[in-house]
């Protein structure tokens, strides 16, 4: 065998950093932390510019001419544009409230990452071209150009924020790095710098509406294996419709609640739900996706896939919309499909058929959250429920940044859950609710080939359910994200693999009593229910 | 009471302690380190937490007696965060071996006036052997981690097959690729 260091050289081993300023440092590319650069077909397909298959490893990134004239256009385009951009590029006091805020700088120590310095990389070039002390005294000022290793620097840790808005909660003037974050990737976008992981799904959105670019066959098949699932463990046999013109409701969920476990279990939760209310809704086969990738390139490209969603539902003539469990979703049709694709004058006021609840907070939009739909369900106490079917779940719940930072959504999941399951154990304050730490690989950074940065993204997350795992035996982790659903199985299998995930339809379903209904032996995932293990 | 070693090692356990937390987190860049080293909050820094309580149990484990099973928890504390991390496999386990360059400045005197050489040398044997178990902690980390991405774009390739009617078998006898937890 090899010998290997002896001690004399062991001690002399220096593990400590070189420290340059962080300007003189560039980006270097450390394979696990980055995603593959997009296809050139599939910018093609968007008409996206600069479209060319592309390696962020190789030194020459097959920019095209002129392409810093390209961004600093677009920078001051959007400056102009919008208010909320040239205030954050203006009053950052960096009194570093924000710096030690971020998941992805707690778990990686990557100074880069805290939210101050990411929006830094921004700020010096801003001050560079837009501002006076900037182009006179330049670098004195926190000023510097913008060139080839600015923008790779730009890219590397632009792709490494999700945009998840934990830090603004924290900064005394609401600087929210998110919106810098979505700027700096539409300026990247420009030059045909994005990822594989995002402009596949959005190409695929685009042709064929939804991520996958299932067709409509293969969404009906998959949903036909719930349905003889359901089936088998119900004895009931549910016959959602597709496509059907006259129904109430236009059902929207993430495409990823058709394809992956334990996303499938989560839909096949709406559809028992559904079916129990006798509700009049249809699945869209082409609508098919409420997520919206767009979104993470830029905002002319979010509009563009969003719009099938309100065109779908006048095409089919429905009344309002319900959208599935999802975080980044529901941020993008509450904040922006009003303005982008609205009004939706066609559309009424939600009303719950069951309740007669009118959703009043959904007015304009004229789209709720399945959420609120079970949770006003559960409160007029038409649901028969056994939460014992749950016993064999310690539960906690993981506030997806979206639904709650983003809009405030916290009661309503937590409601159900309670009404639902027996056994339910709070995080520690301090990572719920409004403080919550991101899943660690949301907008479009749930790629497999970065998986070193999203466990590190994902660290404080995991690190306070282990706490409660520890602490209470936790063993199941709820949330209302198709992409928390996807991302945190990883993360825990990683970090607390004593702890599974689940969406909250799944628990709603398996509480839920059913009009005749057979004894059920198995939950969803074909598991023994409690007390039935022996069978 | 005897001058042992061990008995030395205990009274001078906050010195080294302190001396041990500070020397990982300086492979931290400076600002990152001084983060760590005075954010208490076990949520808000859950890096500089694991280090700190890892230390403490790793230390303790060597005085008290090595058990495996109870070292190897403190260990793999510390090792799953600095597996993915932006170290060298060398860099994320290398702080094992720091204890011993830290026992020896901070015991020196002691160690010569009481002729503690040989027991010493054992107590670096142990830390030796505590290097070798980092190491196996740090591997089975690794193979985790490949172990999801494989499994992960598996499954997706499989589903989405299955989806286009490509494939046929149901999912319970999709074969993952076995876990590396289980060992
Ligand atoms: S928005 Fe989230 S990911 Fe981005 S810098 Fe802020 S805390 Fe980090
Ligand atoms: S908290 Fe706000 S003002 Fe303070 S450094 Fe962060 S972004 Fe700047």
């Amino acid at each position: 065998m090899a010998k290997g260091p002896n001690k004399e050289e062991l001690s002399k081993l220096d593990y400590t950093l070189p420290s340059t300023e962080w300007m003189d440092t560039p980006v270097e590319f450390k394979p696990g932390t980055f995603c593959w650069g997009a296809k050139g077909k599939n910018l093609q397909t968007v008409e996206f510019p600069n479209a060319r298959d592309w390696t962020p490893v190789e030194d020459d990134w097959k920019l095209p001419q002129e392409w810093e004239g390209t961004v600093l256009e677009a920078m001051a385009d959007r400056l102009s544009k919008y208010r909320s951009f040239k205030l954050f590029m203006d009053i950052c006091v960096r009194c570093g409230a924000c710096a030690d805020k971020c998941h992805f700088y707690i778990g990686s120590g990557d100074p880069k990452n805290m939210p101050v310095l990411r929006a830094e990389l921004m700020r010096s070039v801003y001050r560079k071209y837009f501002t006076t002390p900037g182009k006179i005294l330049g670098r004195l000022a926190g000023a510097r150009e913008l060139n080839v290793d600015v923008l790779k620097e730009w890219w590397y840790y632009f792709f490494q924020c999700t945009e998840c808005r934990r830090c603004s909660v924290f900064c005394p003037y609401g600087i929210d790095q998110a919106e810098i974050t979505m700027m700096g990737r539409e300026f990247l976008n420009l030059l045909g710098l994005n990822t594989d992981w995002i402009s596949g799904p959005v190409a695929n959105c685009y042709m064929k509406g939804n991520h996958l670019g299932l067709e409509p066959h293969a969404i009906m098949n998959s949903i036909e294996g719930m349905i003889d699932d359901i089936e088998t463990i119900t004895g009931i046999r549910i016959n959602p419709s597709f496509n059907r013109k006259g129904a109430e409701i236009l059902f929207v969920t993430p495409s990823g609640d058709l394809f992956a476990d334990p996303g499938t279990f989560t839909a096949m939760g709406y559809m028992m739900l559904f079916h129990e209310l006798g509700l009049d809704y249809t699945w869209s086969t082409y609508a098919s996706e409420g997520g919206n990738f767009g979104f993470f390139t830029s905002n002319e490209m979010a509009k563009r896939l969003n719009a099938k969603i309100y065109a779908e539902a006048k095409r089919l003539g429905v009344k309002y919309i319900i959208g599935g469990e999802c975080g980044h979703m529901w941020r993008v049709l509450t904040q922006y499909m009003d303005t982008w694709n609205g009004p939706a004058d066609f559309l009424e006021v939600p009303v719950s058929p069951i309740t007669g609840t009118r959703f009043e907070n959904s007015k304009s939009i004229k789209m709720i959250h399945v959420a609120e739909f079970t949770a006003d369900l559960i409160k007029h106490g038409k649901l028969k429920l056994d939460p014992s079917r749950n016993d064999n779940l310690k539960l906690t719940y993981h506030d997806s940044c979206n639904v709650a930072r983003g809009m405030g959504m916290m009661e309503e999941p937590r409601y159900i859950i309670k009404n639902v399951c027996n056994n339910f154990y709070e995080m520690p304050e301090d990572t719920i609710r409004e403080k919550t730490f991101c899943c660690g690989s949301g907008t479009g950074l749930n790629a497999s080939e970065n998986m070193e940065l999203r466990m590190r993204g994902g660290l404080p997350r995991a690190n306070a359910v282990k706490y409660v795992h520890e602490k209470h035996g936790v063993n199941m982790l709820a949330n209302i994200c198709a992409i928390d659903r996807a991302t945190l199985k990883a993360s825990m299998e990683y970090w607390v693999p004593q702890v599974s995930v689940t969406g909250l339809h799944e628990l709603v379903a398996n509480a839920l009593i059913m009009t005749g209904e057979k004894e059920r032996e198995t939950n969803l995932r074909g598991e023994p229910l409690p007390g039935k293990e022996g069978n | 009471m005897g001058t042992n070693l061990k008995n030395i090692l205990s009274e001078k356990r906050p010195a080294i302690l302190d001396r041990w937390v500070d020397h990982i987190l300086d492979t931290y860049p400076s600002d990152t380190a001084s983060f760590m080293r005075d954010k208490k909050s076990r949520f808000a820094n859950p890096v500089g937490h694991s280090i700190s309580a890892g230390v403490e149990g790793i230390f303790e484990a060597l005085l008290q007696g090595i058990v495996q099973e109870q070292v190897s928890v403190f260990l793999d504390n510390i090792i799953r965060i600095r597996a993915i991390q932006d170290f060298t496999p060398s860099q994320a386990i290398s702080f094992v071996f720091f204890l011993k360059k830290i026992i020896r400045d901070e015991l020196a005197g002691e160690i010569r006036e009481n002729s503690l050489a040989d027991e010493l040398m054992l107590l670096e044997d142990q830390i030796d052997s505590l290097g070798l178990l980092a190491f196996d902690i740090f591997m089975r980390c690794r193979e985790k981690l490949y172990d999801i991405k494989a499994n992960e774009t598996r499954s997706m390739t499989f589903r989405l097959l299955q989806k286009a009617n490509l494939i046929c078998e149901k999912p319970g006898e999709e074969p993952d690729v076995p876990d590396s937890n289980s060992e």
